[in-house]
């Protein structure tokens, strides 16, 4: 008896081992958030979690439908692109920043940075065209930052995420940041974004039903209704932190850069779809 | 024998009465407690109660927690609900009903009448 048991233990361990030697990799992250969500909601196209909620009720499916057929997000686009094309006071302009297409700029956005051991951000980088031709930056959350940012969101829809998986010690690291971040219970409150986001997705918070994380960065900048203009994703970062009493962080922080590096890489293969519009 | 009686009714009569002030006076403080308790409870920026759970009562009640009706079945020992109530992590340690006595959100005094409320439903 005392021999079966010893052997059962030891037969436990070493299937738990697995487990814990192992840290799991940002594939086999993926892998199983994204099976999580589709497991989850049956229903809903793979594809379709880029709609957010919309993506998981019906009932409003049908007024959001009705409401991205004239977008609130049209005019910032327009501005965006005035925002673009006007060139700066020593004559040049963004497109002299950003190599390439048009069309292919939002989807190089996040990425990891050697050099300065960072994560470079769409909107971060257009701060930097204009500090580096002597403008001022702009504000981080809304306005020209967010209508810029929409303009080259547009212009790079139906792009899928196609952002390189870390794989260096330090995009690990940067991974492993947001991650953190993300399960982390934080605020008076004591939430996490996966209590809401992964764990209670498709439950009601009063009359608000959450959405599934699968896709949350993909339609970014959006505009709210509740807001009643454009606002980037970071600034709904610092929403969601404020939601349970926490101080929010800075847009553009090292922990919103990461969270926004990890969200995105748990959004593979998804098509770009910026702008949007939410309640 | 008359007289032991008397002695002893007029014991028992006092002691009744003595119950029936005491019983009263118990049942006016648990009153305005239950009154006060329901007002917190459903204050958004107090107990919010509503944001997960479903009471009888409140509006747009959210469904991420079990809805809070027959208490007194469940929770036969007023003091077990306080503790779930003062801090949900001694049931479950991952939960995401915030503790609200640990973290301050409500303050034991406050803690002590929502529990007498939610112990009526
Ligand atoms: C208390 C619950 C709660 C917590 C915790 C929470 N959120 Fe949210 N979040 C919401 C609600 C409610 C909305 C609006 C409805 C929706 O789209 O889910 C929302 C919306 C969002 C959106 C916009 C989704 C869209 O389609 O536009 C993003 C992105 C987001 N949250 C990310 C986060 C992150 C990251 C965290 C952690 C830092 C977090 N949330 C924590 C409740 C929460
Ligand atoms: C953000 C969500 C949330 C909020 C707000 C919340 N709860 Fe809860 N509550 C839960 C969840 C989820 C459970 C289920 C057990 C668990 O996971 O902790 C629970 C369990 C309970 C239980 C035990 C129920 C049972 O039958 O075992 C009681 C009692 C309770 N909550 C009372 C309250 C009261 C009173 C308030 C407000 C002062 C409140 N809760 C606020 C989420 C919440």
């Amino acid at each position: 008896m005392k021999i079966t048991m010893t052997a059962m233990i030891a037969a436990l361990a070493f299937m738990l081992m697995p487990f814990t030697a192992i840290q799991a990799s940002p594939e086999d992250d993926f892998k199983a958030f994204k099976g999580y969500f589709t497991k989850k909601f049956k229903d809903t196209e793979v594809d379709d979690f880029i709609n957010g909620v919309y993506s998981i009720d019906s009932p409003s499916r049908k007024q959001w439908d009705e409401i991205e057929e004239f977008p609130p997000y049209e005019l910032a686009i327009e501005t965006g692109e005035e925002l673009w094309n006007k060139p700066f006071a020593n004559g040049k302009g963004f497109k002299d920043c950003f190599s390439g297409e048009l069309s292919a700029i939002r989807g190089k956005y996040p990425y990891y940075d050697a050099k300065a051991d960072t994560i470079v951000t769409l909107e971060g980088d257009l701060n930097k065209c204009r500090t580096d031709n002597s403008e001022k930056a702009y504000k981080w959350k809304k306005g020209k930052i967010a209508a810029l940012s929409a303009y080259v969101a547009y212009a790079g829809r139906d792009n899928p995420i196609a952002i390189k998986m870390p794989s260096s010690e330090k995009e690990l690291a940067w991974y492993n940041k947001g991650k953190t971040f993300f399960y982390a219970k934080r605020g008076q409150l004591n939430m996490a974004c996966a209590d809401c986001h992964i764990y209670n997705s498709g439950n009601l918070i009063r009359s608000e039903k959450l959405s599934p994380a699968l896709g949350h960065p993909t339609h970014f900048p959006v505009y709210r209704s509740k807001w009643g203009e454009l606002g980037t994703l970071h600034r709904r970062y610092g929403g969601c932190n404020k939601n349970v009493r926490a101080k929010p962080f800075k847009a553009q922080s090292d922990e919103y850069k990461a969270l926004e590096y990890f969200q995105v890489i748990m959004s593979s293969g998804l098509k770009w779809n910026g702008p949007g519009s939410r309640k | 024998m008359q007289k032991l009686f008397r002695k002893l009714s007029v014991t028992i009569s006092a002691v009744t009465m003595i119950g029936i002030i005491g019983f009263s006076a118990v049942v006016i403080a648990a009153g305005s407690d239950i009154k006060e308790g329901k007002k917190l409870a459903f204050d958004r920026k107090k107990g919010n109660c509503l944001a997960c759970h479903m009471i009888s009562g409140g509006d747009m009640a959210g469904n991420i927690a079990p809805p809070l009706v027959a208490m007194k079945a469940r929770f036969p020992d007023i003091a077990v609900l306080r503790a779930q109530i003062a801090d949900a992590r001694i049931t479950n340690p991952d939960s995401i009903m915030p503790p609200f006595e640990a973290h301050g959100v409500l303050t034991s005094g406050e803690i002590t009448k929502v529990t007498a409320y939610i112990h009526t439903l």
